[in-house]
């Protein structure tokens, strides 16, 4: 039988090892991110405002609590960009502040609410049997409490700190992702590939992190992201009820201490709104981007 | 005859199902000599994929249960051994490759990651080193362009290149016996001869035993030294290739041959119709007290019905469990 295709013959070995390495394929990731314009989009709006929430308070170093001018100016009047609040606050300030408490909250809670519903759904889909069935009750008890009202009984029990705020977002929010996860493991762990892997003798721990998760990274990440928006909501309905720590500046807050402004300052509100909405956008088209991203059949050589 | 490797004696595997339970291998005793391949032959159903499970430490338990024997590899038990130790086994001393070349292999690592994986799993290479023992293997396969294509994905190629990188990745830590599960069932015939010749040639190379568990008795005349014929978890009849293809005993090894479609000068007139095994493997919670293949075979009497045949050897190396062979040698 002829076979020219399984020659024995080696090729030139490479001069150096580091040629092996040039393709990485962290390169393609990111050409495939960057091929989604909208997530490009997305990121530029995340990039700028984490960039303001961490830059801006270094060069301007104002206080975000003084009261600068009269109360409810108009944007633009009195050399104040967007106006002025209730208190006569810079707005524009009060914003770019509150965008550091904002985003460090978001990301916090959203990263406890990635853990335990990764850890969670990971064993649970893994090993089913009694571990599943244990933990799915557990997760279950927690889906049926109202997360809002949780999350309010939590931050009023304890210090109404941020960290006690992202803590309390964590734990009413990981069901999802806890449920999503699961049913991505048990889907996977029938694979075929994992039992390829058992038979190299890879242990469970293994399994479970190298050979199953980035397997069901993709809707995950897509997830992660949207968590994070889910996060800033959640935090911002937080400050808006008063829950949060009184002493810092963010977006909720502004639009709780203004709420009672809404038919004369519209501004007041809107602008710290729009400051949350188009958070929740970019995390979302960059949620999008990674989906795109991370699948390897999408790339193309 | 070259030393004796593996060895499985007596084994039983049970399975916890609905309809009660199903014993899927019973009374399972074969073994494989150094350098030796030995083929595993038998429909859907019959137990084949389960002994490699068992050999590799894979059986899900529960709902499995492994209810009696013991399988040696050298001297040592390896169903009295640890997990630990069954993992040290795995990949570097045993390997096996599947069906499935499509799915078996992990969707979002380049080949040559995996392959080094199993390098750096066993043998603790460094990342470098163990991407050169990859290249390596992928060059022994037959890969073409192999210092291009161990960045490539899975994805990238064809089944017949996965089937090779999976081979690839079995044969990364030179195991001494190496279980091919159906390895080309999933692929084209003319790919299927071209992975036979590989392993055929990789085996004369690197000396490792192969267990080739097929349902296609042409893999076997192709491959195999020695073929085991399987039943219903049982194994009804064992002998040397030549001996299986030239004379078969048992009712169910014939028409397994019979089975394989044969080339002619010319079809339309020559052609024989194609001969089957009428019905199915038995669902193994109802198995009675007879032959398992009984209610399928043409010569099956009353006896047969009522008792399970004894295995019995009629010739060097050669066993069958049938009661025709057996009234045979009393008469």
């Amino acid at each position: 039988m002829s076979d020219s295709e399984s020659t024995t013959q080696a090729g030139p070995p490479p001069a150096d090892m580091d040629e092996i390495f040039v393709e990485h394929p962290f390169r393609q990731f990111v050409a495939m991110y960057f091929r989604n314009y909208a997530a490009v989009a997305g990121l530029l709006v995340f990039v700028t405002i984490v960039g303001a929430a961490l830059f801006a308070p270094m060069i301007l170093d104002l206080d975000p609590f003084e009261m600068v001018d009269e109360p409810l100016l108009r944007p633009g009047e009195g050399g104040h960009l967007l106006g002025t609040d209730n208190l006569g606050r810079d707005l524009f300030i009060a914003i770019v502040y509150g965008a550091r408490v904002t985003m460090a909250v978001g990301g916090a809670a959203a990263g406890i609410t990635l853990f335990i519903g990764l850890t969670i759904g990971a064993m649970a889909g893994f090993y089913r049997g009694w571990v599943d069935e244990v933990l799915m009750r557990v997760t279950e008890f927690f889906q049926v409490l109202p997360p809002l009202l949780l999350a309010m009984v939590l931050v009023a029990l304890f210090s109404p700190t941020l960290e006690t705020v992202a803590i309390s977002i964590g734990v009413v929010s990981w069901t999802g992702v806890a449920r999503l996860a699961r049913a991505e493991f048990l889907r996977l762990r029938e694979q075929e590939f994992v039992k390829a892997a058992r038979s190299i003798g890879a242990r469970d721990r293994r399994i479970i992190w190298l050979v199953i998760m980035p397997n069901a990274l993709p809707p995950l990440i897509v997830n992660a992201a949207l968590t994070v928006g889910i996060a800033i909501l959640f935090e911002a309905a937080l400050s808006f009820l008063g829950l949060s720590d009184p002493n810092v500046m963010s977006w909720g807050k502004l639009i709780g201490d203004n709420r009672d402004y809404l038919l004369d300052a519209p501004w007041t509100v809107t602008f710290p709104g729009v400051a949350i909405f188009l958070t929740v956008l970019a995390m979302s088209l960059i949620g999008d981007g990674l989906t795109d991203a991370f699948n390897p059949k999408l790339r193309e050589r | 005859m070259a030393k004796t490797l593996l060895s499985v004696e007596g084994l039983a595997v049970e399975f916890d199902t609905r309809d009660g339970v199903a014993r899927v291998i019973d009374d399972l005793s074969i073994s494989l000599a150094e350098g030796e391949t030995l083929g595993i032959v038998g429909e859907s159903g019959c137990g084949k994929s389960m002994t490699a499970l068992s050999i590799m430490g894979l059986v899900p338990i529960p709902p499995g249960r492994i209810a009696a024997g013991r399988i040696f590899l050298d001297d040592e038990d390896l169903l009295q051994a640890s997990e630990a130790r069954m993992r040290e086994v795995r990949g570097n001393e045993i390997s096996m490759i599947f069906q499935e070349p499509m799915t078996s292999l992990n969707p979002v690592y380049s080949i040559g990651n995996q392959i080094a994986e199993t390098a750096r799993l066993h043998e603790g290479l460094s990342r470098a080193d163990a991407f050169q023992r990859a290249l390596e293997m992928l060059v022994a396969v037959g890969i073409p362009a192999a210092d291009k294509r161990i960045h490539e994905f899975p994805h990238q190629m064809s089944g017949g290149m996965r089937q090779r990188v999976m081979i690839a990745m079995a044969l990364a830590c030179q195991p001494r016996v190496l279980i091919a599960d159906e390895p080309t069932t999933a692929l084209d015939v003319t790919v299927q001869a071209q992975i036979f010749d590989l392993l055929n040639d990789l085996k004369d190379r690197t000396g490792t035993a192969i267990i080739m568990i097929t349902h296609d008795m042409g893999a076997i005349a192709e491959m195999a030294q020695r073929v085991v014929v399987m039943y219903a978890g049982r194994v009804v009849e064992q002998a040397d290739v030549d001996q299986i293809l030239t004379d078969p005993r048992h009712p169910y090894t014939q028409g397994l041959i019979r089975c394989v479609p044969h080339l002619t000068q010319n079809p339309t007139k020559e052609r024989p119709p194609l001969l089957e095994i009428p019905g199915v493997v038995p669902p193994l919670t109802q198995l009675g007290s007879g032959c398992p293949f009984a209610p399928r075979c043409q010569y099956a009497d009353a006896q047969c019905r009522a008792e399970m045949p004894p295995t019995k050897a009629i010739d060097d190396g050669h066993t069958v469990a049938c009661w025709l062979t057996e009234r045979e040698a009393a008469a």
